[in-house]
């Protein structure tokens, strides 16, 4: 069976692996990486997005052995410190997931979009998530909240972030209303 | 109270301005609260079904019928049996004796075919993707592989696709019994009076195409033993539903059988069921001691998730040439699928009573026959039943408008109920309690721009524009809040519709919110502690929500009908109150004063006329040490309530489509779309502003992408979701939405519900807008979904041009005649 090492959230793994595994259930039957869900085995949901070698990639997709030396990031190391990415308290803040299946593999697709398009307009946006499915929310605030984490990542603060909102949190701030004075 | 919100976009408003929707009145109900569920949503520290893995688990893998109908003839598991990591393999005939039949739980006549069905097939399968054989292995690989060695003969038998064919003599039988299932019939007023001599009747027929409900966690289920009592895991929206009637279908006692709902990611109605896999992922457990997994993969679940709609209707309705509608009268067939799960039959019936939607009338007429075919059977999706009533009568409505060079708008106005007549006993037996139809039509008019879009498309259609502009009106209600339990007794539905709630206060003075109600990405943890924050005067964040496992949460009717709030919602805060009384006991006890005058308010009991106060905090502390109580006081703050609801809720709204047609592609693209609901009370305004959002997504699926396609054979065509297409952001629009508010007068909370509203008042919306385009060729109707390859198709049959000034250009190319032939 070949042999791989892979990084994943820091930690590096090394894994004997039959060649057909693929990658998410690597992640999720070997590594406990659960965070990263199925959603559709096809690529077309998204679901599984997570970062490969800092680009994204459906890791419903990709075959565990394609990853052999790659550096992978999941939803569960993306906040740096314990803290939360941007992008993780701007979908909070816009509550762009309602039941939040999508939303790791969305949030992984949003930052990576970012990374072409800093400053994207709504369009841009839409067009650039259409390879992620949501069924909840129908989109708006995550268009909303895609708008927000790109603001906060270019180190613009938006004039209504509220006070919490910082890399440091340990979690997001649970109930922390939506107002500002 | 109406008119909550003076701009209309919410979330622009936090985003954008940081202006709020908080009602200043320092309450939590009404209060945009983030989601405390978030937290590990967005990081990953979810329990999906699927995340769990205990010790020594096995992986169970399904094989499935690649026919619509065949007799099993043969099924040799012996091969199978050797493969590397296989620990069994069975068949339908493993099972006899001990699988029983799944439920159907709504029977809805006395004369009704409920045939039996096995959740292993062991004789006839009736559907492609019905279980015929299962693997158990070491792991998830090696059972999908070890089912390539399972050998069955069938011996095929005719499929049965169409239900009108379905219902004549000498159709091939799906059951032994015939192909119809039942048939329920219900009147109100004289619909003969009504439709003799009208000046005006409209007819038409409507095709609700199947849906796959698609949430987007796939169904997994773990079941585990410690060889007297069971627990299942499964990603379901009723553990409890799902506790009964595992009970009853296996025999394993109600008492030793724990169902829990983790983590459920998404539902709509289609986990609103008891499966074959959760029975047989039991029956595995038990039979093998040792705990079992099965996670469907998405072709999977497309195949066997219950599909939705799949209706053919027929409506009539009578009018008077001013516009006023007699009577209607609708003739339904309905696809039950291939047998009667949960409550496959009650869907239909659910939309019998809302099919005179908001309009005043003197007679109405409904019949439905549920029909057998060889394919998934159908059951609850989002809305369930309420939708298709609501697009035909919409449909129906413009369609009369039409006839009667009216605008739309003012057909409805000349129908519907006005605020003032109010509670409205309608035509089909139902009480709204409240509404006001007028001030969210005035709303939704105001954001949209109506008069203005009305004048850019007589401009396109008077320059032949081949982009024409169509503009869709639907004006809705919905019966919410499932349900009264006599109501369901009297429709003979096989349980109640109350809903249970605990809440205690813990010694330190936090409290915990147990709910019998379900979520699955509606955000009960939040809106539930701001319920309980408020009618006990404690801090939002002193409040936890427990619920989905029925060892923690034993009592429960579930999450679907957008009842969680009306019915669960209203059972905290009369629990919530109970507590009250028993504390203000307590605290006139220990205050020395009667409990008349003891007053509440911000959390403390004080006695009327001082400054002598007791916090709930300190009283919830008193009553667990128990020291100095009243005489007979048990030394517990905490109450339990089971509420049953005595009418529905009845949510309504206005929500107005502009539709573009490019009439050379048949490409719809929505230009813009104004959402003025009414919902009552608002506990949370993100959410519901959510709730919204996500629902009209889903409707607009049903009018523009979604169909569930069979072959000639019975088989399933869109197995995949490059098949069968869930919109992406790419495809929709953003949507504008705002809000009225009358309280429901049902509830305490003034609350109406909001899950289904979206999905039940979009579609016709979609439609109609895209009809209203094409009037001018000639068009009165496009079925679901309406890509742009039917748009197309039906504008080339219609073979008419646009009626439009000869020298007007055609988009540039300098033509002045045709159009699409």
């Amino acid at each position: 069976m070949p042999r791989i090492t892979v990084t994943v959230d820091g930690i590096t793994y090394e894994e004997e692996v039959e060649p057909r595994l693929l990658l998410v259930h690597l992640l999720r039957d070997r590594l406990g990486k659960t965070g990263t869900p199925i959603g559709c085995d096809t690529g077309n949901c998204g679901a599984c997005t997570v970062m490969l070698d800092g680009r994204s990639a459906k890791s419903c997709s990709v075959l565990a052995v394609q990853a052999d030396e790659c550096d992978v990031v999941t939803i569960e190391g993306l906040g740096r410190n314990g803290g939360l990415h941007p992008m993780q308290r701007a979908f909070h803040s816009e509550h762009a997931l309602q039941c939040g299946y999508c939303t790791p593999g969305m949030i992984m697709a949003a930052i990576d979009l970012l990374r072409d398009t800093p400053d994207p307009s709504d369009e841009a946006i839409r067009e650039g998530l259409e390879g992620n499915l949501c069924r909840c929310t129908g989109y708006s605030n995550i268009v909303r909240a895609v708008r927000r984490g790109a603001r906060e990542m270019s180190g613009e603060t938006p004039a209504t972030t509220p006070g919490p909102a910082s890399a440091t949190t340990s979690g997001p701030a649970s109930g922390e209303e939506v107002r500002t004075s | 109270m109406t008119e909550q919100l003076d701009a209309g976009l919410i979330g622009e408003k936090i985003a954008e301005s940081g202006q709020l929707s908080d009602p200043g009145d320092g309450l939590e109900v009404g209060r945009a609260r983030r989601r405390k569920e978030d937290a590990r949503l967005i990081t990953g520290r979810t329990t999906w079904t699927d995340n769990i893995q205990l010790p020594g688990m096995l992986y169970v893998a399904f094989l499935r019928s690649p026919i619509a109908h065949a007799r099993i003839t043969r099924v040799d598991t012996s091969a199978a049996r050797g493969r590397p990591g296989v620990v069994a393999v069975l068949s339908g005939r493993d099972f006899a004796g001990e699988q029983g039949s799944l439920p159907c739980a709504w029977t809805v006549t006395e004369d009704i075919v409920v045939p039996d069905h096995p959740p292993m097939a062991a004789d006839e399968v009736r559907y492609v993707g019905e279980a015929v054989a299962c693997v158990v292995a070491t792991d998830r690989y090696k059972a999908a592989d070890a089912l390539e060695a399972i050998e069955v003969d069938y011996e095929p038998l005719e499929a049965v696709l169409d239900m009108t064919e379905a219902l004549t003599e000498g159709s091939p039988k799906v059951h032994e019994a015939g192909n119809r299932a039942f048939t329920w019939k219900f009147s109100g007023g004289d619909v003969d009076a009504a439709f003799r001599d009208a000046p005006v009747v409209i007819e038409r027929t409507y095709v609700q195409q199947r849906l796959i409900p698609s949430a987007m966690e796939p169904r997994a289920v773990v079941a585990t033993t410690d060889g007297a009592a069971f627990t299942i895991y499964s990603a379901t929206q009723i553990p409890h539903v799902l506790r009964v009637m595992l009970a009853l279908t296996t025999g394993i006692p109600e008492h030793l059988l724990r169902v829990v709902a983790p983590d459920v990611g998404g539902g709509f109605g289609s986990k609103l069921q008891v499966t074959a896999e959760e029975v047989l992922c039991l029956l595995l457990t038990r039979r093998l001691g040792k705990p079992v997994k099965w996670t469907e993969s998405r072709s999977e679940g497309n195949l066997t998730v219950h599909h939705g709609r799949d209706q053919i209707q027929r409506i009539s309705v009578a009018a008077e040439r001013d516009g006023r509608i007699r009577g209607v009268r609708v003739d339904l067939l309905a696809d039950m699928g291939a047998y009667l799960m949960l409550v496959t039959p009650g869907i239909p019936l659910l939309g019998a009573f809302m099919y005179n939607g908001i309009y005043k009338m003197d007679a109405y007429d409904f019949t439905c026959t549920g029909v057998f075919t060889t394919k998934m059977p159908t059951d609850a999706y989002r809305g369930a039943g309420r939708p298709e009533a609501t697009f035909a009568i919409e449909r129906a409505v413009d369609e009369l408008a039409h006839e009667l060079g009216m605008d739309p708008l003012e057909v409805r106005r000349r129908n519907w109920i006005t605020h003032r007549e109010f509670p409205y006993t309608t035509v089909a037996g139902l009480t709204y309690d409240s509404g006001n139809y007028e001030a969210a039509t005035d709303r939704a008019m105001a954001l949209f721009g109506y008069d203005k879009l009305r004048a850019e498309q007589a401009d396109r259609r008077d320059r032949g524009d081949p982009v024409q502009l169509g503009i869709g009106v639907s004006t809705y209600t919905e019966m919410c809040g499932l349900a009264p339990s006599r109501v369901l007794g009297s429709l003979s539905y096989g349980a109640g519709g109350w809903e249970h709630a605990t809440v205690r206060l813990l010694p330190t003075g936090k409290v915990e919110v147990v709910t019998g109600s379900s979520p699955h990405g509606q955000g009960h943890e939040t809106a539930w502690s701001q319920i309980a924050a408020d009618a006990l005067g404690v801090p939002f964040e002193d409040v936890s929500v427990l619920h989905g496992d029925t060892a923690i949460a034993p009592k429960g009717m579930d999450t679907y009908g957008s009842r969680s709030l009306v019915v669960g919602g209203v059972a905290v805060l009369h629990a919530c109150e109970k507590v009250k009384d028993k504390a203000r006991r307590l605290a006139a006890h220990m205050l020395e004063a009667s409990a008349d005058d003891i007053e509440f308010s911000s959390g403390a009991f004080t006695v009327r006329g001082t400054s002598q106060g007791k916090t709930i905090q300190e009283l919830a502390l008193a009553a667990f040490a128990a020291h100095d109580l009243p005489d007979g006081f048990e030394p517990r703050l905490d109450a339990d309530v089971t509420f049953d609801p005595e009418n529905f809720s009845f949510p309504h709204g206005t929500h107005l489509c502009a539709a573009e047609v490019d009439t050379e592609t048949g490409m719809v693209r929505i230009r813009s779309y104004v959402a003025v609901d009414d919902v009552g009370t608002v506990v949370n305004p993100l959410i519901v502003e959510g709730q919204v959002h996500g629902g009209i997504a889903q409707g607009v699926a049903q009018a523009l992408f979604e169909e569930a396609v069979y072959d000639t054979d019975g088989n399933l065509l869109t197995t995949t979701m490059a098949d069968y297409l869930i919109p992406s952001a790419a495809d929709l629009p953003d949507f504008i939405t705002d809000r009225t508010e009358t309280p429901a007068t049902s509830n305490p909370l003034g609350v109406k519900g909001v899950g289904e509203a979206g999905t039940i008042a979009s579609t016709p919306a979609v439609v109609n807008a895209i009809v209203d385009a094409l009037r001018p060729y000639g068009v009165d109707d496009v079925p679901m979904p309406c890509t742009p390859e039917r748009v197309w198709r039906i504008l080339a049959d219609s073979g008419a041009a646009p009626a439009r000034p000869a020298a007007a250009g055609w988009g540039g190319a300098g033509e002045s005649e045709g159009g699409l032939r």
